[in-house]
């Protein structure tokens, strides 16, 4: 995993949480007048969330960090992920399907890269996320190049 | 064989009588509407029911284009469908991605000798392009079709003598062998017998003919503006009925309905399963028939089949009864194992079941000399998940419940709903510990001849035995209360059925014991290392 990682697990959500902020600040501007609710519930609400949307973005991205594992061998591929639910998923290479790098606009702001590695068994997709570019583009290689060496359709 | 690929290379049509079928099918999904229109006559007026109308018409040309626009063709590589009118599109699949068979024919259809053949590949099921439908063949091309695309070997020598036979030996009931397959070539592995019928009150699927009948009464209701309370003999019940008390009305209805949904039911069990047939071809293929008025086969691939599933729903479960569905890839158990494919045993008595199990499953079958029951994977007893799981089996089972309590104390207490509501659900307590008694007792996993066998659910009991070479990887899923109890939820993933079966609530160490005891060598070099960051008590 790179360091970097935990400043993009952080930015994604924080900017799920003003989505959420920003909707309550627009319902608090359009009730004005406090109808449908009391200005007091409307801005205790809005400390509520604020409170734990600061928890979240410190605490999720840290303890993220600590979770988060990869290997690649020769024959199979690893990951450990989550925070408060964590899982661990395994497949070999020899039932690789696909091999997918992908960059998303937030990623590409972080420098990062994921690796999705598909099996044919739709519960089993293996992502490896927060990767560095130059990682992620040898692990893409690595595992083309072993899964290629493997005959069979893989289910 | 050049005579063969010249005659197959052709496109062909479907059959010419579907020009027959597609008014009356458009005309039977419109019934209600119909009705409406005959009762309620043109009293009310209105340019609604013109409309109606013209939209059957509509429906009705639309069906009948899709003869003209629709052709097949079964090249040596591949099956290929045309089909379209603005929108031309070929699906191409290739013949040796065929995993399933799936030849269906409605009354209708069986009346002109008719059956509508759907093709099963793994690559449908996940993306929804490349889905072969034939609707629909002659009965005896379609039984064909099916020799010709899973029975490889035989197909080509078979083809080009059947080809000229078909139009003549269309008479043949599709519930017969498949025309071009001896019958000496299938083994009978199980057949639909009159005691099973026993079980068809249990399997609740009345329930659904209820809902269909009530949508259908409350269409024929809105359409047709009937007033349901000016016919006479609904007012005379309703009078008689609202002259009980409340305790007596209640049993009334309860009453009703059970009675209702068990004749519903049995009627559609003897529907839907009488003739049912499991016979085991000697190019490798099962092959199941059944239904009365509506005929269903299928064919599964028999190197496709990765298990089976026991399905033992708890109504099922008090009369010892339980189904028997395939695990293969190619079709999805998900929709429900009387509509999908994969049935292979209706429900019938569990030893039943289990014989049939043993039959089916190839690693079993193929070894007569092992010990009778302790070697099959559907009798095997299993491991016990422990105190832990029985514990978690009872908190969230309570928590569920005391939220529920919670919320419907809040609902009386502030906006004023009844209290029954809440003394009811207090009243359920002791059962919700029935409940998380029952699905502890469900739980349980063992390895078992060469399957990962995994059993769980009360309501719906389960129990998956997998073959250990479809195991594709593993998944270990462990929340943040797992981890505090020391347990974790073991996922097989695997290409087959549901894509994924669970071992619910394992200790740690015994899920990874036994995903490494199932795909040996797969997960050793990461166990050793694993061990530090890995460990129960780690965050």
């Amino acid at each position: 995993m790179s360091r970097t990682a935990v400043w993009y697990w952080a930015a994604r959500a924080a900017l799920g949480w003003l989505v959420i902020l920003a909707a309550q600040v627009v319902w608090l501007v359009a009730d004005g007048d406090g109808t449908a609710l009391p200005v007091t519930a409307h801005v205790a609400g809005l400390a509520v969330t604020a409170v734990v949307a600061v928890a979240h973005v410190t605490v999720m991205p840290q303890w993220r960090y600590r979770v988060h594992r990869w290997e690649a061998t020769s024959a199979a591929v690893f990951t450990q992920s989550g925070w408060f639910k964590q899982e661990w998923r395994i497949a070999p290479v020899s039932r690789i399907q696909t091999v997918d790098s992908e960059r998303g606009p937030l990623e590409q702001i972080f420098r990062l890269a994921n690796v999705t590695v598909t099996t044919a068994s739709a519960a089993g997709p293996i992502k490896v996320s927060g990767l560095d570019r130059d990682t992620a583009q040898r692990l893409v290689a690595e595992l083309t190049a072993t899964a290629q060496a493997t005959a069979g359709d893989a289910t | 064989m050049i005579d063969v690929v010249e005659t197959t290379l052709a496109w062909r049509r479907l059959s010419p009588r579907m020009l027959v079928i597609h008014p009356f099918q458009e005309v039977v999904r419109a019934a209600p509407a119909l009705l409406g229109l005959l009762v309620a006559g043109s009293s009310s007026g209105g340019q609604g029911h013109l409309w109606s109308v013209a939209g059957v018409a509509l429906m009705v040309v639309l069906g009948m284009l899709r003869w003209f626009t629709t052709t097949y063709r079964i090249t040596p590589e591949h099956v290929q469908v045309r089909r379209g009118l603005l929108n031309r599109k070929v699906v191409t699949v290739p013949r040796d991605r065929v995993r399933t068979v799936d030849v269906t024919s409605h009354v209708l259809h069986r009346v002109l000798g008719l059956a509508r053949v759907e093709v099963g590949t793994g690559m449908s099921e996940r993306r929804h392009e490349g889905r072969l439908k034939l609707d629909a063949l002659t009965a005896a091309e379609a039984a064909r079709l099916r020799v010709e695309l899973l029975h490889r070997s035989p197909a080509a020598a078979m083809a080009s003598s059947t080809v000229s036979s078909t139009v003549l030996s269309s008479t043949v009931s599709p519930v017969a062998p498949p025309a071009g397959s001896t019958p000496a070539a299938e083994t009978e592995l199980a057949r639909m017998r009159p005691q099973w019928v026993r079980f068809g009150p249990f399997t609740m699927s009345g329930l659904v003919t209820v809902g269909v009948v009530a949508g259908f009464v409350s269409r024929l209701v809105s359409e047709g503006n009937v007033d349901l309370g000016r016919v006479g003999p609904v007012q005379e019940t309703w009078r008689w009925f609202s002259a009980m008390s409340l305790p007596l009305e209640i049993a009334t209805v309860v009453l009703v309905l059970v009675v209702f949904v068990s004749v519903a039911s049995t009627l559609g069990y003897v529907l839907a399963f009488g003739n049912f047939r499991l016979t085991r071809h000697t190019e490798g293929t099962l092959h199941v028939t059944r239904g009365l008025l509506t005929t269903r086969a299928t064919t599964i691939e028999e190197r496709r089949l990765r298990g089976v599933e026991v399905g033992e729903p708890l109504l099922l479960r008090a009369v010892r009864g339980a189904r028997l569905s395939a695990v293969t890839t190619g079709l999805r158990s998900a929709q429900g194992a009387q509509r999908g494919g994969s049935l292979l045993l209706p429900p019938a008595p569990r030893a039943d079941a289990v014989a049939v199990a043993r039959l089916v499953l190839p690693r079993v079958a193929d070894a007569p000399s092992v010990s009778a029951s302790e070697a099959s994977p559907v009798t095997a007893s299993l491991t016990a998940h422990g105190p832990a799981a029985l514990r978690r089996r009872f908190t969230r089972a309570y928590g569920v419940h005391a939220l529920v309590l919670a919320a419907l104390l809040a609902l009386w207490w502030w906006a004023g709903l009844p209290s029954w509501t809440w003394v009811t659900a207090a009243a359920l307590l002791p059962l919700t510990a029935l409940l998380a008694a029952d699905r502890y007792r469900s739980l349980g996993h063992a390895l078992a001849s060469g399957y990962l066998v995994t059993r769980w659910g009360s309501l719906a009991r389960r129990r998956v035995a997998l073959e250990c070479d479809g195991v594709i990887g593993w998944n270990i899923e462990r929340s943040f209360f797992q981890r505090r109890a020391g347990l974790a939820t073991l996922t097989a993933t695997t290409a087959a059925g549901k894509q994924g079966y669970q071992v619910r609530d394992v200790d740690l160490a015994e899920a990874l014991r036994l995903a490494a005891a199932g795909t040996p060598g797969l997960l050793d070099p990461f166990l050793v290392e694993a061990a530090a960051p890995l460990s129960p008590n780690s965050m």
